[in-house]
């Protein structure tokens, strides 16, 4: 099992460099020379050319991306072109209000998904199921930075009750989580579903019920154990998302998270910001995949076998 | 007999498409969803004679700012006196055309390398799915910000910086499709006889492998819509003083204590769009495969 979490991570490795590639070039490419913004206003040639060099911007583009991967494996992703502050100091000050929304937000989106998913497939082709899959249709089809708009109209500016943005407890928290959570929901309230109608038919679940097991134990012991795996998949994708995609609802909530960091970034062809930003979420994301395959083994003792033989 | 063999020749005569269509028009959802895409093309194409870009659509007339909606103004006016009715009919057209022209680009070339990934298998499905997956790792709307930054905001370039999430779609899809009918019976025979492999790609493996295709056609569409309203919301997406929804809905933001109408209507512009794609598109699919239907 060891062994095989320690294979998953270094299969992390090619994928940080493969994503650290892309975005370096694409960042290079773009328009602007970073010393314009950098260099005193009435600057003398020798001076830019001090720059330059001192960035190491003279070097051809492939050393500059091995000279900074290389930095990158001693903990320094470099110095923002912008701010002059090192950007995994503030990539680090960023985190806690990104896992702070991501976390809160999943949460939200399970404690709705997951009971109405499986009360929806319980209640097959009833007017149950079909309000159910129309929250979850309408969900999917809500851009969630307009839903932000309407919760804040609603809650904030209407009723008073959540401050209308800015990071802070508890009740700063509740109207994002909600923004994000709620398109989650639908998601997880779709694959639910359709999971727990997989496993409904199951023969298992017959003999369950004729064995006279209540009908709960039948629907969330037999019933839901097995259904879980394609649950805890969407569930972990949805985690990921919310760790590098919640731009949107950062922006509406003046959240300052990771997402809106990078944004800002790239509108400032801040390279080593937003190269290093992005190289974090990566492994953020990629470290999120292993925790959701360990999961699967905890659930299922199958899986479990399978990473021990595998390992 | 005679009635038997009747019988029998009208379900044969039958094609797939109309077998299809016919279940297509049971599904009550499917078919709003195709009434409300058929009138919004219609809208999208009839607002450019309707009204005049540069004096109706995007002409300042500060003596009429903030309206709220009435007969005159059916949706009211923005801070810049524009009416929201006709601003919300023109802005169809940069949807559609950033999410049919996104999602074409992104069939076209996902699955082209999807059905070669399938085709082939080895090193270079390999290449080919690695490439896909570094782009599925990045989240969508950083690819589209970053190609963004690099092309210059334009109602072209957005449309190319989402293509890319559309492609790596596309390209898993007809991968998985090709894997499944590339060893069938008749791709043999069709080696057999002779026919160059791309002609056997093009003819017989991508019209057998269409149904997952159509309907994830449908479902990115809105998708796309979404993301293009998003960048736009962000200010880096459709250029101002263009209609575009998620624009507008970013403009209506400064007001919205004392008109929040300017938030609402696009809003639902953007929704109600993307839930008869999806709506749609739910239909294709239990239409196209009717075992799926649950």
């Amino acid at each position: 099992m060891i062994r095989y979490i320690i294979k998953r991570l270094l299969l992390m490795i090619p994928a940080i460099l493969a994503t650290s590639l892309i975005i370096f070039v694409a960042m290079n490419m773009t328009g602007g020379d970073p010393v314009d913004s950098l260099a005193p206003e009435n600057a003398t040639e020798e001076q830019i050319e001090e720059i330059r060099e001192e960035l190491g911007l003279n070097d051809p583009l492939l050393v500059r991306y091995i000279k900074y991967m290389g930095g990158m494996l001693h903990g320094d992703l470099g110095v923002s072109y912008v701010t002059k502050k090192d950007v995994f100091a503030t990539f680090a000050e960023r985190l806690p209000a990104t896992l702070k929304l991501a976390c809160s937000s999943v949460f939200v989106a399970t404690l709705v998904a997951l009971p109405l998913g499986i009360y929806t497939a319980i209640h097959q082709n009833t007017w149950k199921d079909t309000g159910g899959m129309i929250f979850a249709l309408f969900g999917v089809s809500m851009p969630n930075f307009w839903l932000g708009l309407m919760l804040i109209l609603f809650f904030s500016l209407g009723l008073g009750w959540f401050p209308s943005g800015g990071y802070g407890g508890l009740r700063n928290l509740i109207l994002p989580a909600v923004t994000v959570g709620l398109g989650f929901a639908a998601l997880i309230t779709r694959t639910t579903r359709s999971a727990m109608l997989d496993v409904v038919r199951q023969d298992y679940m017959t003999t369950a019920r004729a064995k006279g097991v209540p009908e709960k134990k039948v629907i969330f012991g037999h019933g839901l154990k097995n259904a879980l795996i394609p649950i805890i998949t969407v569930i972990g994708m949805q985690l990921s998302n919310a760790l590098t995609g919640s731009v949107l609802a950062e922006t509406v909530f003046s959240w300052p998270g990771v997402g809106r960091l990078i944004v800002d970034s790239i509108s400032k062809r801040d390279t080593p910001m937003v190269t290093g930003s992005i190289i974090m979420c990566c492994i953020l994301v990629c470290i999120v995949n292993v925790a959701v395959d360990l999961i699967y083994a905890f659930f299922d003792p199958r899986i479990k076998a399978q990473y021990a033989k595998k390992g | 007999m005679a009635v038997k063999n009747k019988s029998e020749e009208t379900i044969q005569s039958r094609s797939l498409a109309q077998e299809t269509w016919r279940r297509l028009l049971k599904n009550k959802g499917a078919v709003f969803g195709m009434c409300f895409l058929v009138l919004l093309v219609i809208v999208a194409l009839l607002s450019g004679f309707l009204y005049d870009y540069d004096t109706q659509i995007i002409q300042m007339n500060m003596s009429e700012a903030l309206q709220p909606p009435s007969a005159a103004h059916w949706f009211g006016t923005d801070s810049l006196g524009r009416d929201i009715f006709a601003r919300v009919l023109y802005g169809a057209r940069y949807s559609l055309l950033i999410g049919v022209g996104s999602v074409t680009i992104g069939l076209i070339v996902g699955v082209t390398l999807g059905a070669i990934a399938g085709f082939y298998g080895g090193v270079v499905d390999q290449v080919i799915m690695r490439c896909v997956d570094v782009f599925y790792s990045i989240p969508n709307i950083m690819i589209a910000v970053v190609v963004v930054s690099l092309l210059g905001t334009s109602t072209i370039n957005l449309l190319i910086a989402l293509c890319f999430t559309c492609a790596t779609s596309f390209c898993r899809i007809a991968r998985a499709a090709v894997m499944t009918i590339r060893d069938q019976e008749y791709v043999e025979s069709a080696y057999a006889m002779g026919l160059p492999t791309w002609k056997i790609i093009l003819k017989h493996i991508i019209p057998n492998c269409l149904s997952p295709i159509i309907v994830q056609v449908t479902l990115l569409i809105g998708t796309t819509i979404i993301a293009a309203s998003s960048l736009s919301f962000l200010g880096i997406g459709v250029p101002s003083p263009a209609p575009e929804w998620g624009a507008m809905l970013s403009d209506g933001r400064q007001h919205m204590r004392d008109a929040a109408y300017l938030c609402v209507i696009p809003g639902l512009a953007i929704m109600m769009t993307v839930l008869a794609l999806n709506l749609l598109g739910d239909g294709l699919r239990d239409a196209l495969d009717p075992k799926m239907k649950k």
